[in-house]
Order: C-alpha cells, then sequence, then structure tokens
C-alpha cells in the first residue's frame, strides 16, 4: 500500500469520525475516585432500565475531574464532575472563561473518613489531639515547640496501645487529604496547644495572614517515616496495612464497610463511625461529595437530567438506598436537593 | 631426572586450573542468573494463578421462576414498549419469591431472615432475566429455569476467600447466608460451574463484582490491535522500503534514523499526552474510544514495525537485488518481487511483536479516557470504534482498584487472559519464523 493510500485512509476515518462523535447519546462523567464507585452503581442501575445507554465513569480524581468540566461546552466535554471537596473559584473562572457559565451543584451525601487498622490488632481510642501528637512535624513540649520524637502510641498517650507509631495518610493529590487536614491535623493543633505557638512563631503582615500560616503550618507531617502518604488507592493503603500489622491507615467509610473482615476501626473522640454517627453530626471527621453538572447539556445529551433524578431518587441515596447500603451516609436536606434537580436550579455563586 | 609425568599434557598446572576454576565459576553465575529469573518468572505466575483462576468459576443458583404475566405484561399485549416500563426491581421481586418458594419446595429449613434472602443472588439476576424476557416476550406467562449468579459473597464463600469466621464480621454476610448456601449446594440448586461470564460478560459496579467479564475489554482490545495492524503495518512497511531501498544516503535520512530509534525508546506515556493533544483536543475524536486508542498504539508500535522490518530488508543479500536488476527488473519491481517477499518473515514477527506490545500497553490508554467504567458493548465498526470502550489492560488497572475484594480475584483472571493472549501472539511470531526463515 501506497502513502497516497493510507494518508487517503487516514484522512477518511477522521472525517468520519466527525460524523459519528457528532451524536454522542451516552452521558460522559468524570472526577473523584471516591464517588466513582457510587456513580457506577447508578450508571449500571440506570443503564439497566433500557431507556438511555449506561453513562461511562472515569476516576482520574476531584481535579482532574472539574478541569474536565470547565474545558467547554460541547459533545466532545463531559457532563458532569464528581467531585470529593467544593468546586474552587479557580474552577468557576476557567469554566467561564471556556464558556461553561451553568454549572449545577449537587450534594450527593457524606462520606466518613475512618482509621483502621488490622482486624487482629489492638484497639484504638484516637481524637484530633492524639493524631496529632502522633504524627504533627512539631509538638508541643514544655511550652515550646520541638520536633515530634514519639515512637510508640503509647508515649503519645498512655490510653494507647504499646506499638510502633506508623500512620498511612492520603497523599495530597487526594480529595480526602484536604479534610484530614482541616477536621484531624488543625484540630489537633490547637487542642495541644500547637497552635497557639506556631502563631506566636508566624510570620505575616496582619493577624489574619498569621492565622493563615500557622494553620499551614499545622499541616505538615512528620518526614521521618512515621506518617507514610499513600498516593495510591484505599487498596494500596490495605495491602500496606497488610504487610505491616502494626500501621494505622485512613480509609474511606465504604472502603472500610467492604472489608469489614479484614480491618477494625478506630473511634474518634469515642464515636465509632457509622452511617448513623456521621448523619447526625457526631462522628467529626466526614466530608460532602459533589456532582457538578453542566446545565448547558441538558436537553442535549439524552438522558443527562434523568440520570440526575435517577441518581438522587430515594432508591439510591435515601436513608435506605442502594449507596447508603455501601457506606454513603445519606443527606438529611434530600428532598431540598431533589427540588432543585427539577427546577434545573445553577450553583450559588462563591464567595 | 624428575618425573615425566609431571609435565604430561594430562597434568594441569596451576595456570591451568585456575583459568578452569575460573570457567567453573563463570557457569555457575550464569546458571544462578537463569535460576533467579526462572524462580521470579515462577513465584510470578503461581500468584497470578493462585490468585485468578478462580475466576474461571462461578457460583450459580438455578431455580424456576414463573414469569406472571401479571406482573411483567400489564397490558397482555406482548408490547414490547410496555413491557420496557418493568424495571429490573420489578424483576428482582418476581426473582426474590422464586427463590424463597424453591428453598420452601425443597423442605431447607435456615435461619435466614426473608428479606435477606435475596441478597444472596446476584442483583445482576433482575437485569438478565429482564434482558432475557425482552428478548423473547413469548416466555411471559411460562415457568423457565433460571439461572442466576450467587452474590459475591456466597461465590466466595465456594472459594475459599469467605469462611465462617470472616463472615461473622462482614456486614455483607452472615454465617447462616454461608450455612444455607452449604444446604442449596447439597440440594443441588447452588453449583460452582465454569463461568464464560467472565470471557463474554460487559463490565460491573462495586455492588456486584459476580458479574464483572471482560467482554468489552476484550471487543475493545480487538477493536485497537486491527487498527494498529491496519495502519502500522502498511506505514511501516511503506517508510521501511523507502528508507532501505530508495532513500538517498545523506543528512537527512541520517536524522530521520537516529529520530526513529529515539521514538522506539520513548516512554508510552508520551504517546498518550501527544494523542489526547492530536486526535482528542485537535480533531474532536470522542473520548475512550478505541479509535482513538488504535491512533496512539500505532504511533507507539511504528518505530517498533520499522526497525525489524529494515533489519529484516537489510539482510536479503544484494546478490538477489542485482539479479533482478541484471535481468532488466525495475527497482519497484525488484522490491515488491524479491526483497519483501524474501524479507516478509522479519517483518511478520516485527509486526507481531509490535501487536503484542500494543495489546499490554496500560500507561498510553490513562490519559485517553480509556480507563473508564464502560458497561454497554461498543458496535460493529465503524461505528464502533468511536463508541467508548475498555480494553484489557486497563480493565486490570481498573479492577486493583476497586474496594470489593471479590474483585482481586477477577484481576488476577484477568492478567491470566491477557498472557494467554500474549503467549498465543509471540508463539504464532516464533511458529512464522521457524517456518519460513531463510538462511544465506
Amino acid at each position: 500500500m501506497s502513502f497516497t493510500k493510507v494518508s487517503v485512509s487516514a484522512l477518511a476515518i477522521l472525517a468520519a469520525s466527525t460524523v459519528v462523535a457528532s451524536a454522542r447519546d451516552q452521558l460522559q462523567i468524570a472526577g473523584s475516585s471516591t464517588v466513582l464507585p457510587y456513580a457506577t452503581i447508578v450508571a449500571e442501575a440506570f443503564g439497566e432500565q433500557g431507556e438511555f445507554k449506561t453513562p461511562v465513569v472515569e476516576g482520574g480524581g476531584s481535579g482532574a475531574g472539574r478541569a474536565a468540566l470547565c474545558k467547554g461546552v460541547g459533545e466532545d466535554t463531559i457532563d458532569i464532575a464528581n467531585s470529593s471537596s467544593g468546586i474552587k473559584k479557580s474552577d468557576v473562572e476557567t469554566c467561564t472563561a471556556n464558556g461553561v457559565t451553568d454549572i449545577m451543584e449537587i450534594r450527593i451525601g457524606y462520606d466518613g473518613i475512618v482509621f483502621a487498622s488490622d482486624i487482629a490488632g489492638a484497639d484504638f481510642a484516637l481524637t484530633p489531639a492524639l493524631v496529632f501528637g502522633a504524627i504533627g512535624a512539631k509538638v508541643a513540649k514544655d511550652g515550646a515547640l520541638a520536633d515530634n520524637a514519639a515512637k510508640t502510641w503509647a508515649e503519645v498517650d498512655a490510653t494507647l496501645p504499646a506499638q510502633d507509631i506508623l500512620a498511612l495518610i492520603p497523599g495530597s493529590k487526594h480529595g480526602t487529604r484536604e479534610v484530614f487536614d482541616i477536621k484531624l491535623l488543625e484540630e489537633g493543633c490547637k487542642a495541644t496547644g500547637t497552635y497557639d505557638l506556631y502563631l506566636a512563631a508566624a510570620e505575616g503582615a496582619d493577624d489574619k495572614e498569621k492565622g493563615a500560616n500557622a494553620l499551614k503550618a499545622c499541616h505538615a507531617v512528620r518526614a521521618d517515616g512515621v506518617a507514610v502518604e499513600i498516593d495510591g488507592d484505599y487498596t494500596e493503603t490495605l495491602s500496606r496495612l497488610d504487610a505491616n500489622k502494626q500501621a494505622v491507615g485512613v480509609f474511606g467509610l465504604s472502603f472500610y464497610e467492604n472489608n469489614t473482615d479484614k480491618l477494625k476501626v478506630a473511634t474518634v473522640n469515642g464515636v465509632v463511625p457509622a452511617t448513623a454517627t456521621i448523619a447526625d453530626g457526631s462522628y467529626p471527621v466526614s466530608r460532602p461529595l459533589f456532582m457538578y453538572v453542566k446545565k448547558q447539556h441538558i436537553g442535549v445529551i439524552p438522558g443527562l437530567k434523568e440520570y440526575l433524578t435517577f441518581f438522587m431518587s430515594d432508591d439510591m441515596v435515601g436513608p435506605e438506598g442502594k449507596l447508603v447500603e455501601y457506606g454513603l451516609v445519606s443527606d438529611p436536606e434530600l428532598a431540598k436537593t431533589q427540588a432543585a434537580i427539577e427546577a434545573e436550579e445553577l450553583m450559588a455563586p462563591l464567595q | 631426572m624428575t618425573d615425566i609425568t609431571e609435565h604430561a599434557l594430562l597434568m594441569p598446572d596451576a595456570r591451568t586450573k585456575a583459568r578452569n576454576a575460573a570457567e567453573r565459576r563463570f557457569r555457575a553465575y550464569g546458571l544462578s542468573a537463569i535460576v533467579i529469573a526462572l524462580a521470579a518468572l515462577v513465584w510470578l505466575l503461581i500468584s497470578i494463578f493462585s490468585a485468578g483462576l478462580p475466576a474461571f468459576q462461578q457460583t450459580f443458583i438455578t431455580f424456576p421462576v414463573t414469569l406472571e404475566a401479571a406482573t411483567l405484561d400489564k397490558s397482555g399485549k406482548l408490547d414490547i414498549e410496555e413491557m420496557k416500563k418493568v424495571t429490573t426491581i420489578g424483576y428482582g421481586k418476581l426473582i426474590a419469591q422464586a427463590f424463597e418458594a424453591e428453598i420452601a419446595a425443597k423442605g431447607i429449613t435456615h435461619e435466614v431472615k426473608p428479606k435477606q434472602l435475596a441478597e444472596m443472588i446476584s442483583e445482576q439476576a433482575g437485569a438478565q432475566l429482564r434482558d432475557m424476557v425482552l428478548a423473547d416476550p413469548a416466555l411471559v406467562g411460562q415457568t423457565i429455569t433460571f439461572q442466576a449468579l450467587a452474590n459475591g459473597r456466597i461465590d466466595g464463600y465456594f472459594k475459599g476467600r469467605v469462611t465462617m469466621e470472616t463472615a461473622a464480621r462482614d456486614k455483607n454476610t452472615s454465617p447462616e447466608k454461608l450455612a444455607l448456601a452449604d444446604q442449596l449446594r447439597d440440594a443441588g440448586v447452588v453449583a460452582v460451574k465454569f463461568n464464560t461470564g467472565f470471557l463474554t460478560m460487559s463490565d460491573a459496579s462495586d455492588k456486584r463484582p459476580e458479574a464483572a467479564g471482560l467482554g468489552v475489554a476484550i471487543i475493545g482490545s480487538l477493536y485497537m490491535v486491527v487498527i494498529v495492524l491496519f495502519l502500522a503495518l502498511p506505514i511501516g512497511v511503506a517508510a521501511s522500503v523507502y528508507l532501505e531501498e530508495f532513500a538517498p544516503k545523506n543528512y537527512w535520512t541520517d536524522l530521520i534514523e537516529v529520530n526513529i530509534a529515539n521514538l522506539a525508546a520513548v516512554p508510552s506515556i508520551v504517546y498518550g499526552i501527544l494523542g489526547l493533544a492530536i486526535f482528542i483536543n485537535f480533531a474532536g475524536l470522542p473520548q475512550s474510544a478505541p479509535i482513538v486508542g488504535g491512533l496512539v498504539l500505532t504511533l507507539m508500535t511504528l518505530p517498533r514495525i520499522i526497525i525489524p522490518t529494515r533489519a529484516a530488508l537489510k539482510a536479503v543479500p544484494p546478490s538477489i537485488r542485482d539479479a533482478a536488476l541484471g535481468v532488466g527488473a525495475s527497482k519497484l519491481q525488484t522490491v515488491t518481487h524479491h526483497v519483501l517477499p524474501l524479507a516478509m518473515p522479519g517483518i511478520l514477527t516485527g509486526t507481531i511483536i509490535g501487536l503484542a506490545q500494543a495489546l499490554g500497553e496500560t500507561a498510553p490508554l490513562l490519559l485517553i479516557g480509556m480507563v473508564a467504567f464502560v458497561k454497554d458493548f461498543p458496535g460493529l465498526p465503524p461505528e464502533g470504534l468511536f463508541s467508548p470502550s475498555s480494553a484489557l489492560p486497563v480493565q486490570i488497572y481498573n479492577w486493583t482498584q476497586r474496594g470489593d475484594p471479590g474483585f482481586v480475584e477477577r484481576a488476577s483472571g484477568a492478567i491470566i487472559v491477557l498472557l494467554v493472549f500474549l503467549i498465543l501472539m509471540n508463539t504464532a511470531a516464533i511458529i512464522l519464523r521457524r517456518k519460513y526463515e531463510r538462511r544465506w
């Protein structure tokens, strides 16, 4: 075959593609790997009803999903971004610049973040202060900042087991890390008095900036191999935990609930993580999960609104819905979200 | 006078002994290197096969289901559009009732709550039965023997993944359910059989690992390999023939040669970035489609085909060309009638090995949206090339990230399938080479 023939056929394929590609009848969804299992469960059930095709759901992370959503309007861009953290101002700006002006924000429900150790290991009763005391880079010691030198949990607090500290925490690319930083490290930093010491030493033009810098300093974890950042998925954390039975890992509630035969969960502030305790707010480490929807695609891509209605129906995310069985914490304000989808309400402008 | 035997050739002197010892040591090093490599391979295979072989077996629950017209066809007209309104949940209820009735009919006593009985059957069953009825509406009103997949935990129990102890700690199942499963097996309702669904069914969500199959991934991989074959082979051979037979040897061809060698060594993820920029962002091809995957893999495979093809062309002795030209053949005739046919075994071998590499490639596909949950089968080509699809290596990657332990087995099973395909392709390459190889 000659060059001409090859290039002609290649061109023909490209030409055909524009014809075929202009008729997308399948939803494209991307984003958070925490939301991914929920989204696939819904997508599967949605496609099974036969009315629409099964949506294609991609992982890739919350930030990547929102970036893909903001790439523009049209059939070659995704319809929904799953996100385990709220949309950022910079995302909205990119969106607006690319013509994605109408975004709907849908809160799916809540996800709990739990500490778990090997099923045969010791029990852990943690608090933010204890977590910070174990893995914070610097701790308050005799009224001054000192490098954290605790080797065993018992050295942090006598109530904890006398085993070596090894915490497998989510890496910084995970949306989970943000919640971990805010709900555990910052709280623990304040509770142990380390925050005040950081604040006293903080640099900044005014008190506000100093406070922000001190909080940022609180996010620092030990670099001596005691706090291991896991950039992979929870399955990686689980296999690390399998290899080293001394370790304590951070998981999503749904992941833990599907591996209860291998993992033992730790209490935080004395509360056992469960959908009920997260819903009533007594378990402190949880976060909302979102879908960001390109409203401009409703009516263009078949099934978009139907998918949203199906996703947020009581059968799926209600207190006894399928996703709650899998580990999602149902949103007490579900009815409000359902009404908002019906009315196709746009998200409120960010502060 | 010294003894003559001390100087005989038969008696090695100190230097010879040292040299012999060095050789023995060298052989021992070589042997241990091979032993280490083999041990690593055996270890890998054992771990993959022990984890993956169970994926080819699946637990099925077989029982009669009466397809009541009252629930499935309310209008009574066997109108497909009307019947489509009955959701999988409706079918699920029908299956649950039939399952309960079957347990009662077999006279089995158990401690599972009636509400939890249905949890022993895969959630896939509703969809399976619905598809069956919609494909053949005449079934409505009849009682059929229905073979449903068992829930992943029940399946795990028969495969040894789930035990009574772990079940007691597991909120997704209970020892009572496992005890009932044992009884049902003795009654012949539950059986472990060969799992064709693993090769034919599409991916499934985290809630039903038992229903996850490689169907979409195999089709996607097949489409991509065919695209690579149809694009990379002609382009690669044309480029090699031109460079080897027609192009003048100058600065430019040297530059091209260096670049081709370089491209062959470029990490494959780079081709993914290139593909994202050119095929998706610029040309507007759809995400997750085999056509994009195929084009990206074509780019990646091209240098890997060109290099062995050029080597094969070089290996054809110049005397063949001289003889052809001598009897009056044109340059083109020389190439197409003599050089190419003689180089063909080498070209085919290179192509097959290039295709095998393309089949196992994951990294470039990550960037073009192939690592997605794709449930629907792509259509036939050419439209099917543009609809979302998965591929074997990314399906493996995908399954290793799932939370349900059932997917560990699936991922290893998928590795076995991929290995089988690779072995087949590489064997074909070796057979072709052996059969048609010519020595000059």
